[in-house]
């Protein structure tokens, strides 16, 4: 079986974000760029599964720019197999994203698509479950285990009010939560070895694909600063301040 | 045309996030209906059709509804969808879930985790975990919407609202509900809660936290906590405020022994009050409280606790 996991290009999590000073987005220059943490973790979940036995190639699939490879580069020394570069220059959005991820699906025939549940970039949080419904595949999104059966996967998800279990036939699309697995760090001989496996490059018009945004940007703000407030000395002033002044107990 | 918003339930109560769902509805012009989809759940329709500015509410009741699996929730949706402009969810785990699939297989974008309706066909949203807000536009044609709830106000329960059935539009059958391990607690829900008390890493361990539910019990609040404290395995996923967990912005916000991450302060930092626990003077929670105490969290949580008593909570 073979296991696709798509990885982003973004701003590392580490990083300041600053807005531009023109409002027309945030300032992408003078940062590090890294995987997106949730996609870390889905290269290793599909990494694992390999070193079980349980698939036997995993591909890493970046839509972006040209320096995108350095995040497909990043997944092959963390243990992928070989990687898909989709050129695009400027902002993508998930539907378009699906859309490549659905026709790279056809090509490659996976049984399963492990992406991160939301690109800390966007934060959008749509990508897998587009992916899923264009291919009218079953989802496990926010996954906290994975278990994987007989043409079948059970999966523990993070919901709102604790954890829920589900069972997807495969082929399927499942999205990574925080606490999956802790994704390991790339070897200097894995990172050389990297460098070594194929990627192959591709544009959105070889799966006919239009990535023209159809949400229109109208401005990026900054959002309203809290003031810092004032320190109190004891326990009882705290309460004090928060029945009295602040009124709120 | 109309506005859908799907409810939040669980089959017995309506959440208060459809309430919310409902006033971000209601900003369109539009009239708004409500889908309840569940099992069993007539309770939930009845408190929808109560809902001031909505219209009609549709009911979907059917086994394969009593979960909101992903899968079946699509077809439902879409079985209804020619009717109206624009549908919302709010942007719980059930509706960041479902939504996607509904917007792709209309061919249109979603719009995700809205905060505010600048106008029908704009709205602003965060990005970078808050750090910056994006104000889009959408393209004519129909808008597929999430809904940060705590952008807005929950709708009141002045309406009187008709309630029609709807047919179920089936079962997939490629995926299917194992079972569920839900935190049980007498407490408020933290996304509706009016307090907050959350622990961070400073509390050390998941014992430690009794400390908090001592002042929970005693102001009614919710008992939250930082991803570090989670990770930690001190408490549940479910109990994480932040950026990837709960967004919240109660009445009152008390961060105990929490250094203040940019994810966190993502989670939380729209809270009317904040008070802040922690003994390094420099933790950047310090940064965002209105009241903060530089203290050691194990000798000032007891003081705390003592004074409340004193004063008859």
């Amino acid at each position: 079986m073979k296991v696709i996991v798509p990885v982003k290009r973004v701003i590392d999590y580490n990083d300041k974000v600053r807005v531009k000073a023109d409002q027309v987005g945030v300032d992408l220059a003078n940062v590090k760029m890294s995987m997106n943490p949730f996609d870390e973790i889905g290269v290793e979940e599909a990494v694992r599964l390999r070193e079980k036995g349980k698939a036997t190639e995993v591909i890493a699939v970046s839509i972006g720019p040209q320096q995108a490879q350095e995040t497909i580069r990043t997944a092959l020394a963390m243990g992928a197999d070989r990687g898909i570069l989709v050129k695009v220059d400027g902002d993508v959005e998930p539907l378009a994203v699906a859309k490549i991820l659905k026709a790279i699906c056809e090509a490659e025939q996976p049984g399963l698509v492990i992406l991160g549940k939301q690109a800390i970039d966007d934060d959008s949080n749509q990508t897998g479950q587009m992916l899923a419904a264009l291919l009218g595949w079953p989802q496990a999104t926010f996954a906290h285990t994975l278990e994987m059966g007989d043409g079948s996967a059970k999966v523990e998800r993070e919901i709102d009010g604790g954890l829920q279990t589900v069972e997807i036939k495969l082929p399927a699309i499942v999205t990574t939560d925080l606490r999956l697995n802790e994704p390991r760090y790339a070897s200097l001989p894995n990172i050389m070895k990297a460098k070594k496996k194929p990627i192959d490059e591709k544009s959105p018009a070889d799966y006919g694909v239009d990535v023209a945004p159809r949400l229109k940007v109208l401005k990026v703000a900054e959002p309203p600063k809290r003031q810092a407030g004032v320190k109190v000395k004891t326990a009882a002033e705290l309460i004090d301040k928060l029945k009295n002044e602040a009124g709120v107990i | 045309m109309a506005s859908l918003v799907i409810a939040e339930h669980d089959n017995r109560n309506l959440k208060d996030a459809t309430a919310k769902t409902v006033a971000a509805a209601t900003q369109l012009g539009a009239p708004v209906h409500v889908l309840v989809a569940g099992n069993d759940c007539g309770g939930v329709a009845e408190a929808a059709s109560k809902l001031a500015g909505v219209e009609k509410v549709l009911v979907a009741d059917d086994a394969i509804y009593a979960r909101m699996v992903a899968e079946t929730m699509e077809a439902l949706i879409l079985s209804l969808a020619g009717s109206y402009d624009a549908i919302l969810a709010p942007a719980t785990t059930n509706g960041k879930n479902y939504m996607p699939r509904v917007a792709a297989k209309l061919d249109v974008p979603q719009i995700s985790e809205i905060l505010a309706v600048v106008s029908p066909d704009t709205f602003n949203r965060p990005i970078y975990a808050g750090n910056a807000i994006q104000t889009v536009q959408a393209a004519p044609g129909k808008k597929i919407i999430t809904v940060r709830t705590t952008g807005f106000k929950a709708a009141e329960g002045a309406g009187s609202a008709q309630i029609e059935k709807v047919a179920a539009a089936g079962d997939t059958g490629i995926s299917k509900f194992v079972g569920e391990e839900l935190s049980k607690s007498e407490r408020p829900e933290l996304t509706s809660a009016k307090i907050i008390i959350s622990g961070g890493r400073g509390m050390q361990s998941g014992d430690n936290f009794h400390l908090l539910d001592k002042i929970a019990d005693k102001l009614h609040a919710a008992v939250g906590a930082s991803r570090a404290a989670v990770d930690a395995g001190f408490v549940p996923n479910d109990y994480q405020v932040g950026q990837t967990g709960k967004v919240v912005a109660p009445e009152l916000y008390i961060a105990v022994g929490i250094s203040g991450a940019i994810q966190h302060l993502a989670g939380m930092k729209d809270s009317k009050v904040i008070a802040a626990v922690n003994k390094d003077e420099e933790a950047p929670i310090f940064q965002v409280a209105d009241y903060g105490l530089v203290a050691d969290l194990f000798k000032a949580i007891p003081e705390m606790e003592e004074e409340l008593t004193r004063l008859g909570y």
